[in-house]
């Protein structure tokens, strides 16, 4: 088990929402897709999700599945209400110039090998 | 800011409701009441006594009900150190004192322990009597116990949710939820997916079910979003034993409901898929999540998505 403090340390992401204690969100498996109806039955519960997509309907993707964290990929930048929204609903947003599978791989590497 | 550091640490979502707390709570509701004093003819001696006694680190020195100073052990300390521990306690005691007022919302002692260097303010009402200590340890174990109550009410508000139905006698009981979907309206995509997960939940739907109702449910409402000529309305039927969702447009309806059930098959525009969308697995997703579904439509009259989950007593 890997705390988010720990991926966003390693990772040297850039935290988009509000400021929280991210040791206390501990992460147990990956997911990366660009399609959301893919994530909707891939991304599990706990899990992080690593994505190009910066739209508003990530969050509500994310809340819907229980997923944390999300970490957005290429600078793509989510726009203010996107970045509420996250934060009303207590969803993590991370940002890092890297692309999908460079981060996944550095998450690999972290030890977060599940998928479910 | 170092001050306030019993209450920063702990997740965010508490913290938020710690604060807004302490804008709720008054002073009289996390205060020490049962306050031990010093009269101004006590001396230094009698006053260690007391606090040692009492396990406390500091007391009011008060004359005629009114506060006119403090011992704290720094001050005790200070005696010792002087080897005047004989002395009157109004030598040693500190003056120009920091209180409060018992009517006060506890975010106003917490700005004064933040601001001064105190370690216990002393408590009056509007006469200047004095009424209780506050001590930060006070505030935090004041807004624990909120807390807790907090979330004692919201568990009974949900063990009132989830024996509704047991409560009430019919022969048929059901709740409807209903969403106006609206076309294109991408901001507020998965609003009524997240309402309705969160009422079963609330109802006392497993996690899984939940979820899976949740993921059916959103996968309908991006469909009346993205692929109607009016949007639509999802409807959510809940009973005991089984919970049926619709989700009903006036058009244009599905030219091949075979074709559209194939895996990876979307109509889906370049625009849209760009938001992440078109994937042409919704609805394969809805049926992998739900027990029953099936589809009705025709270009005069829209299209009708029946979905059902059965709960067994065990899962729900």
């Amino acid at each position: 088990m890997v705390t988010l403090k720990t991926i966003i340390e390693t990772l040297d992401l850039k935290v988009l929402t509000s400021p929280r204690d991210f040791s206390q969100i501990e992460i147990h498996s990956g997911y990366t897709s660009d399609l959301l109806s893919c994530v909707m039955t891939g991304a599990q519960p706990d899990g992080v999700w690593v994505t190009l997509i910066a739209n508003i309907n990530i969050v509500a993707v994310a809340s819907l599945l229980e997923v944390p964290a999300i970490i957005i990929t290429e600078n793509a930048q989510p726009d203010e209400a996107t970045i509420a929204r996250a934060n009303q609903e207590e969803i993590v947003l991370l940002s890092t110039p890297h692309g999908n599978y460079h981060i996944v791989g550095m998450l690999w590497q972290l030890g977060i090998k599940d998928t479910n | 800011m170092s001050d306030q550091v019993t209450l920063s640490d702990s997740d965010a979502g508490i913290i938020t409701r710690v604060e807004e707390l302490g804008y709720e709570l008054k002073i009289s509701q996390v205060m020490t009441t049962n306050v031990v004093t010093l009269s101004p003819d006590m001396h230094m001696i009698d006053a260690l006594d007391l606090i040692q006694k009492n396990r406390i680190s500091g007391a009011p020195v008060v004359q005629n009900g009114e506060v006119i100073g403090i011992i704290s052990t720094e001050d005790l300390i200070r005696s010792l150190r002087d080897g005047r521990i004989d002395r009157k306690v109004t030598d040693y005691m500190t003056r120009g004192l920091i209180t409060a007022k018992a009517n006060e919302k506890v975010v106003e002692a917490l700005k004064t322990f933040a601001k001064k260097n105190v370690g216990r303010l002393p408590i009056l009402d509007e006469n200047n009597k004095l009424v209780g200590m506050l001590t930060k340890g006070d505030i935090t174990n004041g807004l624990l116990t909120a807390l807790q109550r907090d979330y004692q009410a919201e568990e009974l508000i949900r063990y009132r949710a989830s024996h509704l139905f047991e409560d009430i006698e019919s022969d048929r009981t059901s709740l409807i939820l209903r969403y106006r979907i609206i076309k294109d309206d991408f901001l507020h995509g998965g609003a009524a997916s997240n309402h309705i997960k969160k009422a079963l939940q609330r109802l006392g739907a497993s996690r899984q079910i939940a979820r899976r109702c949740g993921i059916a449910v959103y996968e309908a409402e991006m469909n009346l979003i993205i692929h109607t000529t009016n949007g639509g309305f999802l409807r959510v039927e809940i009973e005991p034993h089984k919970i049926t969702m619709e989700a009903y447009d006036d058009g244009p309806g599905i030219e091949d409901v075979e074709k559209a059930l194939t895996p990876g098959f979307s109509t889906a525009t370049e625009q849209v898929r760009n938001k992440g969308f078109g994937a042409g697995m919704g609805l394969v997703n809805i049926r992998g999540c739900v027990d029953e579904m099936s589809i009705k439509s025709s270009k005069e009259s829209g299209t009708n998505l029946y979905m059902t989950m059965y709960l067994d007593k065990t899962s729900s």
